[in-house]
């Protein structure tokens, strides 16, 4: 398979790889950069598990080929915390058992970033609405939603 | 003891390992890339039933950048978790036995070259007729027809019968009875994670496997057996485990297969399957099909009950030879029941193997057994939940079939449960179209007898303490997300007055850690929890002297508290836990201690009563709320409302958690989850898109109420929270609808389409076919052995 050099910036830094054509960006993320951080639960666009920003907006590293990536800017789970310290989200996440096996986790909490970026205020249906794309097997769901509401009480991201 | 006794037990503290699973640092299976990896992949049978004539694996050996292909032949002996039923192959020799049973194994440089070399395996196959339903497996059969050629009748693979009490004179006893069929459907656990195994060989002929595995230990042992080396050299590592619901515990083919491929080409092999392969893999909730005959008082007080399970059990046995008995064993520990019998049997059929999934074998009769006495409640008049509490079992009391029941916080979890939901203003009362139901249960905290029988511990803990004052717990266990590395931590840092983020867990490698059992049968909490306090005894008994002496007070004076070992009676009279350790280093040379649990010994003593048995049991009390289109057929629940019996909640964020999940994962089964199959053995939904479950918009506000009880046989009281709070949902379900449109629903899941069949008058009952269950075993109450009770 031939192969190009993508040009992309990864949580903040300029990345450039070389990836076969046919690669998802999600195999780029997790084979060629080394962030398995994202996960993958079906390759199929069905679960959500591999959800990324790319530049900004929640994406489905699976539906996408990392070709078309091209000079975006992606972030990833690895790319949330601040100098090893968590972030509001992930505090909460992590406080208040919105995480339990962790796998849905990174898709969950970039999605909640992206929806209090756009929506500092969400009501509790907002919440649900902007995560329904992802599923979670464990929670329930119910504490995922405490979690965001935490932090949208505590008015900072 | 009082909460404010303690002080970790009872906090609301984050597990000790949130922040990696919030950060991406989590370690999962197919995270792990190793040096020179290869890939492989798994050749699956196309047919359901077929005999395999040859195999050709020439083609696929020459491809460029395939390094090996591994039949059969070369892994013949077999394996299974149950020792009576070692029943698989990890890949088949003579036989496939479903869709998707594995054939043959390919490891190449890449994926994508590894499954093009499956597609370059040739397998002649001689097709054989499937045995598709339970009905199908009852019928007697030449060999040809045979699943497993040791099949006495048809392709029945364990019939048993039971009866406890004078059943006929229970029946003669009743004012009424009733006689009722049902059906569950199976289902899937569909872990976020898909399975994944890595096999690394090195050359001192050691072998190390890294999966996603609920039971590390029963991994090691179906290893060194298939593999033939002895267990000293094989080592397992359960990774960062992404949801397992039952459905990673037994040994599997691809963790096999990943190590023998290591061993031939001396290079690491990762396998991880795809989605579609794990709802073939799975091991998920047998379908059953149920006959239920239950004789009552006109007061609603039950005289008699006989029950009668058929499970579907697919290809092999797996854990069937315990599911079937589990279909049959808890019906008497919620409800006073004098008399009782069970009759059960399971199948073999042609589609993937079931196994446990969360409640294993319990879900299905609690939906039968609560949906009948919801039935019973309204033809004799009485309010359902008043039907419950008229009858609600005893604490400290032995049931018909030799169950020792310690604490019982059932009453208290009706009362808070009703009362929280408003029961009385709304049962009956809602407008067409809404409705609520209730329904209680139980289940149990570990099994009382390990898979293979053993006068060994179940759960070991060594503790390590270091001169910084650091410690470290060493456990089998595996996390699975529910937080047993943290009740680890939890017990350890209450017992020695520490902060439980000075403790470190190492848990999951059989290299390191002293056997668990594993995550299964909701087992964790109890067994690994009283495992660890006997190590710390064991540790404080050295401790203790040395700070008496050092101190000048009586060693049973001093306790541990807030890093500190001091007396109780005058505060000032401390020294540090870390100058502590360090003398009694000194002293004694390094430091550390190990302790184990064995579950208690039980009354019963017939063939059959090892399953039942457990530490303690946990109630369940659940209210459910619906609004059902009469148009669409669509039922949208409202709220549930939930009560458990959790004995004590270690950390009640993570008892709240397994809660809620087990209320979701319910939902999910009553109203969409439906793992079936078409005539050709083909699962009909094998995707995340088609096999419904639950998002976030389905699933409803859930109010989680926690009874405590205190269990003496519990660490610091605790019993489980895992799996028992899933059964009362789903009968809940049933009896809401009913409330809400006037049918009753036998059979889930409870479908739009089923609803609209309802509505339109065109509902059946569920058959339940004519069969003879063997002679029944006879037991007494009052017979077996004296044991002793806690208190």
């Amino acid at each position: 398979m031939k192969k190009r050099l993508l040009h992309l910036r990864v949580n903040g830094e300029p990345r450039e790889v070389a990836v076969e054509d046919n690669k998802t960006l999600l195999e780029v993320l997790r084979e060629d950069l080394g962030l398995a951080g994202t996960k993958h639960g079906c390759e199929t666009g069905e679960c959500g598990l591999c959800t990324v920003l790319l530049d900004g907006t929640p994406v489905l590293a699976c539906l996408m080929l990392g070709a078309d990536a091209e000079g975006t800017d992606v972030r990833t789970i690895e790319g949330v915390s601040d100098r090893g310290r968590l972030r509001p989200l992930q505090s909460a996440f992590a406080e208040l058992g919105a995480t339990q096996c962790g796998y849905c986790s990174p898709a969950m909490i970039l999605t909640a970033e992206a929806l209090l970026k756009n929506n500092p205020r969400p009501t509790r249906q907002e919440i649900r609405e902007a995560l329904s794309g992802v599923l979670c097997r464990c929670t329930g769901y119910s504490k995922i939603i405490d979690a965001v509401q935490a932090v949208v009480r505590a008015e900072k991201l | 003891m009082k909460r404010n006794e303690f002080s970790v037990i009872g906090k609301p503290l984050p597990k000790i390992d949130a922040a990696a699973r919030v950060t991406g640092a989590a370690r999962y299976a197919d995270d792990i890339s190793l040096p020179q990896m290869l890939f492989g992949r798994i050749l699956r049978s196309p047919h359901p039933h077929a005999r395999i004539r040859a195999i050709d694996i020439d083609e696929a050996l020459a491809l460029e950048g395939v390094h090996a292909v591994l039949t059969g032949k070369e892994l013949p002996e077999k394996y299974g978790i149950m020792a009576p039923t070692q029943d698989e192959e990890a890949l088949a020799i003579e036989k496939v036995r479903y869709v998707g049973d594995p054939v043959a194994a390919v490891a190449a440089t890449s994926e994508d070259i590894a499954e093009r070399a499956l597609g370059l395996i040739k397998v002649d196959y001689e097709p054989l007729a499937p045995v598709m339903s339970i009905e199908d497996a009852l019928r007697p059969t030449d060999e040809a027809g045979k699943i497993h050629w040791w099949t006495r009748i048809g392709n029945i693979q364990k019939a048993v019968s039971f009866e406890f009490g004078d059943v006929n004179a229970g029946f003669e006893d009743a004012d009424q009875i009733f006689t009722d069929t049902f059906f569950y459907q199976g289902n899937t656990h569909l872990p976020m994670e898909q399975y994944c195994a890595i096999g690394q060989y090195d050359p001192r002929d050691r072998v190390t496997v890294w999966s996603s595995t609920q039971t590390p230990h029963y991994l090691h042992r179906a290893l060194s057996k298939v593999l033939g080396m002895p267990m000293s050299r094989i080592r397992v590592i359960a990774t960062a485990i992404g949801g397992g619901f039952g459905g990673k515990t037994d040994p599997f083919s691809h963790e096999i297969c990943a190590a023998k491929l290591a061993m031939l080409t001396g290079r690491p092999v990762k396998i991880a399957l795809s989605r579609e392969e794990c709802f073939y893999v799975h091991r998920g909730r047998h379908p059953v099909k149920m006959r239920v005959r239950t004789g009552v008082k006109s007061d609603g007080r039950l005289t008699a009950m006989h029950f009668a399970t058929l499970l579907d059990g697919g290809g092999y046995s797996s854990y069937g030879l315990a599911s079937v008995y589990y279909t049959g064993a808890l019906q008497t520990v919620t409800y006073k029941l004098p008399a009782y019998k069970f009759e059960g049997a399971r199948l073999f059929t042609n589609k993937p193997p079931c196994g446990p999934k969360r409640g294993h074998g319990t879900p299905q009769p609690r939906f039968a057994l609560e949906v009948q006495l919801d039935e019973i409640a309204e033809k004799l008049g009485i309010d359902p939940v008043e039907l419950r509490l008229r009858q609600i079992v005893e604490p400290n009391s032995v049931t018909v079939n030799g169950l020792r029941i310690g604490t019982c916080g059932l009453r208290e979890c009706v009362e808070k449960v009703v009362t929280r939901a408003g029961w009385k203003d709304k049962f009956r009362r809602l407008p067409r179209g809404r409705g609520i139901g209730f329904a209680a249960s139980t289940y149990i905290s570990g099994a009382g007898l390990p898979i293979y029988w053993n006068e060994l511990p179940h759960s070991g803990v060594q503790l390590r303490v270091d001169r910084g004052g650091g410690v470290t717990v060493f456990c089998g266990s595996t996390d699975i997300g529910q937080g047993s590395n943290s009740i680890l931590a939890y017990a350890v840092a209450e017992e020695l007055g520490l902060d439980p983020n000075d403790i470190r867990v190492v848990t999951g490698d059989t290299d390191l850690t002293p056997v668990d059992l594993g995550s299964y049968s909701s087992r964790v909490t109890v067994m690994t929890g009283n495992a660890a306090i006997e190590a710390c005894a064991r540790l404080k008994a050295i401790l203790l002297p040395t700070a008496a002496e050092v101190i000048g007070v009586a060693a049973e004076e001093l306790e541990m508290i807030e890093g500190k070992i001091r007396s109780r009676f005058d505060r000032s009279r401390s020294m540090s836990f870390i100058d502590c350790v360090e003398r009694a280093e000194a002293r004694h040379g390094t430091l550390g201690t190990t302790g184990s649990y064995r579950p208690p010994k039980h009354p019963a003593d017939y063939k059959g009563a090892g399953v039942g048995p457990t530490p303690a049991y946990s109630y369940s009390a659940a209210v459910v709320e619906l609004t059902c289109d009469a148009d669409t057929g669509v039922i949208k629940i409202d709220k549930v409302w939930i009560a458990h019996d959790c004995g004590r909640a270690f950390n009640p964020i993570l008892v709240e958690g397994q809660v809620e999940g087990s209320v979701y994962m319910a939902l999910g089964e009553a109203l969409m989850e439906e793992h079936a199959f078409d005539e050709t053995g083909l699962h009909k939904h094998p995707s995340m898109l088609d096999y419904k479950s639950p998002t976030i918009l389905e699933t409803p506000e859930i109010d989680t109420i926690l009874v405590e009880t205190n269990d003496p046989e519990g660490p610091f009281g605790a019993k489980e929270a895992g799996q028992g709070p899933l059964l009362p949902v789903v009968p809940a379900v049933s009896n809401a609808l009913y409330d809400a449109i006037g049918v009753r629903f036998h059979e889930i899941p409870i479908t739009p389409e089923k609803v609209l069949r309802a509505l339109a008058g065109r509902i059946s009952s569920v058959s339940f076919p004519e069969f003879t269950y063997p002679a029944p075993v006879k037991w007494q109450p009052g017979q077996g052995v004296k044991v002793p009770q806690k208190s």
